[in-house]
């Protein structure tokens, strides 16, 4: 019925051995729990750990280039939260868990907080709400630099973002996971995990 | 004056604190700072009745609001009754409430908090500033009224007096921004202007005669006038401190503060006055005849606040000098005689246990004191000599007899059946509370000063200002002076006294005392039998609550029947409903309709439709889920095509978080759609109704972008200011600059779409989490449901 089920009760005998082939027993993921050895990829795992951090460090690139090209805080969110969709999947909810110590709901709020506060800032020098300023840094020959305030609205909605996506896939992944064990409508779990 | 209102709130806040801490303390604090206020507003009279004592602070200038406050004799008489009596009050309240009664602290925060308010409502200069302090004072009575939430009585009581006065402050909000924009200002002083002059919207009378009715129904609500009085009375489940401070000395009378605020602009207008002088004298006939039945002294206290809410309605509904002077004589009056004659009751309750008439016996000897303070301020309530009370009654005859007329005579009749029950109440009152009856003797416990005290006072103010007459007359004469004296020359020269020569008002003041005492001997068996069970508007009050439930249980009910395509389907229905025939009547294919504008476009358009056919063909959720994604990626390509990478970027990530939080969903539904024969009743009506809403929105598409014929005139100014913004991506200085606030409201929605999902996800599990471990999971247990729930 579901997905996962339909993967390892497929084949016997050199099928099956062949079928295992991918399922790795090793610490592949960056932690050290393992989810069911039967629920693993080798290729999705190793392309996990090599992208992971890569596609992080693209979000930060499409938050930074939003001034000045495709990109923002609400693109670099979404790829970073992305990054963790890829985990999950890979690695699962305790994986992702574990590697993620922030709960979700403080993301989003912490978000909020600093697009607001970024919005309020400005009266505190006597300029209307959500004014901006823009600093203009010269590295002599590196060129300049332009540093405006609204980049820190885009960083909340960039952390906003992450936390949203990270809370649907607490609630959607591994929310609707649990129940379907605690439902006995998965395989059981433990057997050669690492 | 918008500090002391402020300070109020202020101490409001600390008070909480300061109770827990030591009660009477609080209260005490509570009372200086009310006693404060009268003497500070007191050094300001005179100045104040010569001139007005502004304060302003423009709120938000681009909309006209401003927070205006203004001092004159009306809110001078007002604020005596808000901060002098209030003050006396809270001392009673320090003693009223026990030493480990949990309500003080809420108690004496609510009342100061709500001092302040009220005291905003009286000094307002501006409808919307008075407007803004008037749903306030409704909100704390709210809080004040329903006291824990303990009690179903409380909590009924209070539903109720904030139903009844909300309704009634929203519509009051209709008329105010409709009689705003008639005026071009929100201004109280400005408006009374336009309006003496004949200035105000002289070409509208229609607007005019409706928004003033809809600012009456806000002061006929908040005062409880008939129809809607029977909030009031039942507002008297709330301890007895917090009824005589809300509901007799100050916040009832906010409608009449209103009705005599604009009474000198409006009162010329027969829309005005006759709702107002109508209601009020039924409303102070029919409460007084209520009072008569009562056994409960509160209540028969509450009906007679009711009936001389009533009296006061017609005083300053008149319009007329000499009853201006007699209305801000019976304010003053009325909240000093009875707020003792609530205090009385408070401290028999204290006492005996009882407030019921037919079990209290023999009070009267046995509490001397209280006695005394019941009668004199009974006998101000009976508009008798030498009381306050009795100056205003009389100026109130002499008002309707020196206007004359069917009107004048009408009103003087009903005044003197009025006051007539109202001599025959306080008789009832006096002997339910202090008779003795021949029962066993009732009351033991002596009375501490703490609750005596303040009465005597109050009750001995009631007797000093029917001394002091002329004081009263100068502050009176300063709010009547804008009012014509209608009447011969004697009315124009009229002054509170408390001796005039003898004429028609002391006829009046002898049948009315006359007639009910010997009512309140003989009538027994009249008012025991001739009621009338049949209308009751407390019956009326019920019958539209249980209406609007059943309603609302109703429409719910066909609603929310728990299916997704009846919610699409009903959605959809809106859709072609409301703006498709406007669409098909109004729009205009636009001319000049390219089929495609690049060449690339074909492919990518094609694939769209064929995914969107497939999908409508599809059987499985999960090609149905792929097939979506397949649509979604296309209009992304599209949005490349058109040279818009910003928009295709969202939409590729936004795509693919979609789906896969479709496949995390799908794990748990079934493989298949339902069966095709169980649907196949219904799939016709669905599908009609899937194409015409489809259909339709491709064309309002169509013609929407049709329908622009000059070049946008938002985005010239957003090209030009990009740079200065710091950025030289357009649509990142939009969202993060230019209109910054939407990002800020958008990511709040996404915040709380979020919070959702996890609720509904979540909402049958619950972790207890210690460092970061889950030590305990339920899954919808009893147990569980308990935890959750605290």
């Amino acid at each position: 019925m579901t997905t996962s089920q339909e993967k390892p009760t497929s084949a016997a005998g050199d099928a099956e051995s062949w079928a295992r082939m991918d399922q790795p027993s090793g610490r592949w993921m960056l932690t050290g729990t393992c989810p069911d050895v039967r629920e693993r990829t080798l290729v999705l795992e190793s392309a996990a750990r090599l992208l992971f951090p890569v596609v992080l460090v693209f979000s930060v690139f499409l938050l930074l280039e939003g001034h000045y090209g495709p990109g923002g805080g609400f693109s670099g969110g979404l790829v970073a939260g992305l990054a963790f969709v890829l985990r999950h999947i890979a690695g699962g909810d305790d994986n992702l868990g574990s590697r993620f110590r922030i709960r979700p709901p403080v993301l989003v709020g912490t978000g909020l907080i600093i697009a607001v506060l970024t919005a309020l800032a400005p009266v505190a020098w006597g300029d209307p709400v959500l004014a901006s300023v823009k600093w203009t840094v010269t590295f002599g020959p590196f060129g300049y630099l332009d540093i405006v305030t609204s980049l820190l609205l885009d960083v909340g909605v960039y952390l906003l973002i992450i936390g949203v996506v990270l809370d649907l896939l607490r609630s959607l992944g591994s929310g609707i996971a649990r129940d379907a064990r605690e439902a006995g409508e998965d395989p059981p779990r433990g057997s050669g995990a690492g | 004056m918008l500090a002391v209102v402020a300070a109020h709130l202020v101490l409001a806040l600390c008070l909480p604190a300061l109770a827990r801490y030591h009660r009477r303390l609080a209260f005490g604090a509570g009372a200086a700072l009310l006693a404060a206020t009268l003497v500070w507003t007191m050094a300001q009279a005179s100045t104040a009745l010569s001139g007005g004592v502004t304060d302003r602070i423009e709120w938000a200038p681009e909309l006209g609001l401003t927070l205006s406050l203004r001092m004159d004799a009306l809110a001078i008489a007002m604020i005596v009754l808000v901060s002098g009596v209030g003050a006396l009050i809270m001392i009673y309240a320090a003693w009223y409430f026990g030493p480990r009664s949990t309500d003080a602290a809420r108690s004496a925060a609510l009342l100061v908090a709500f001092a302040g308010m009220m005291l905003g409502l009286v000094l307002a200069d501006d409808l919307l500033t008075l407007y803004v302090f008037w749903e306030l004072t409704s909100l704390t009575s709210f809080l004040l009224v329903g006291q824990g939430g303990q009690y179903r009585e409380n909590r009924r009581a209070a539903v109720q007096a904030l139903v009844v006065t909300v309704f009634g402050g929203l519509a009051m909000l209709l008329g105010i921004v409709l009689l705003g924009q008639l005026a071009g200002t929100y201004s109280i002083p400005e408006i009374t202007a336009a309006a003496t002059s004949g200035t105000l919207a002289p070409d509208s009378p229609v607007a005019l005669s409706v928004s003033l009715v809809l600012i009456l129904l806000g002061a006929l609500t908040k005062s409880a006038q008939l129809p809607f009085h029977p909030w009031l009375p039942y507002a008297m489940a709330a301890p007895t401190p917090i009824s005589a401070y809300l509901h007799a000395a100050s916040m009832v009378k906010a409608g009449v503060v209103l009705v005599a605020r604009l009474g000198p602009a409006f009162s010329v207008h027969p829309v005005w006055w006759a709702p107002v002088m109508v209601l009020g004298l039924a409303t102070m006939v029919l409460g007084g005849w209520r009072a008569m039945r009562q056994t409960d002294l509160k209540r028969l206290l509450a009906f007679g606040t009711v009936s001389q809410l009533g009296f006061l309605m017609v005083l300053f509904g008149a319009g007329s000098r000499v009853a201006g002077l007699a209305g801000i004589a019976m304010l003053l009056a009325h909240g000093l005689f009875k707020a003792p004659l609530f205090m009385v009751v408070g401290a028999i309750d204290k006492a005996c246990g009882t407030r019921d008439l037919r079990e209290l016996c023999g009070l009267g000897r046995r509490r001397r004191g209280l006695a005394v303070i019941a009668a004199l301020a009974g006998l101000s309530m009976a508009g008798l000599p030498p009381m306050l009370g009795f100056v205003g009654k009389e100026a109130a005859f002499e008002a309707f007899v020196l206007e004359g007329g069917v009107r004048g005579w009408v009103t003087a009749i009903g005044l003197v059946l009025g006051s007539l029950l109202t001599v025959a109440y306080t008789a009832r009152f006096l002997w339910g509370a202090f008779s003795t009856k021949g029962l066993h003797p009732t009351g033991g416990d002596p009375v501490p000063l703490g609750l005596s005290g303040p009465a005597w006072l109050c009750a001995l103010t009631g007797i000093a200002a029917g001394f002091a007459a002329p004081l009263v007359q100068q502050l009176a004469a300063s709010y009547a002076a804008s009012l014509p004296p209608v009447g011969d020359a004697y009315a124009a020269r009229y002054e509170l006294a408390l001796w005039h020569t003898p004429g028609l008002p002391l006829l009046f003041t002898g049948v009315a005392l006359v007639g009910g005492l010997l009512l309140h001997r003989y009538g027994q068996p009249l008012t025991g039998h001739l009621s009338v069970p049949h209308v009751s508007a407390q019956r009326g009050y019920e019958a539209v609550v249980t209406g609007l439930e059943r309603s609302a249980i109703a429409v719910t009910g066909r609603l929310q029947i728990g299916s997704l395509p009846v919610y699409l389907g009903c959605i959809l229905a809106t859709l072609i409903a409301l703006p498709g025939p406007v669409i098909a009547v109004t729009g205009t294919w636009p001319t000049d309709q390219a089929p495609y504008h690049s060449i690339m476009q074909v492919p990518v358009g094609l694939m769209v439709i064929i995914a969107a056919i497939a999908l409508c063909l599809a059987h499985r959720r999960f090609t149905a889920v792929l097939l979506v994604g397949a649509v979604g990626y296309g209009i992304g390509g599209l949005f490349v095509i058109d040279g818009a990478p910003d928009l295709a970027l969202a939409q590729f990530l936004v795509e693919t978080l979609t789906l896969v939080a479709f496949v995390f969903v799908l794990r748990r539904l079934p493989a298949h759609f339902d069966e095709p024969d169980t649907e196949r009743r219904v799939r016709g009506p669905k599908a009609a109704v899937a194409a015409v809403g489809g259909l339709l929105v491709a064309g309002m598409a169509v013609m929407l972008s049709g329908a622009r014929t000059l070049p946008p005139a938002t985005t010239e100014p957003f090209i030009a200011g990009a740079p200065e913004a710091g950025a030289t991506n357009l649509i990142s200085a939009i969202l993060v600059d230019f209109r910054a606030l939407d990002t800020v409201g958008e990511i709040t929605v996404l915040l709380i779409c979020a919070s959702g999902t996890a609720s509904l996800v979540l909402a049958t599990r619950y972790d207890k989490r210690q460092n970061g471990k889950v030590v305990r999971s339920g899954s919808g247990s009893p147990k569980h449901e308990k935890e959750v729930l605290g």
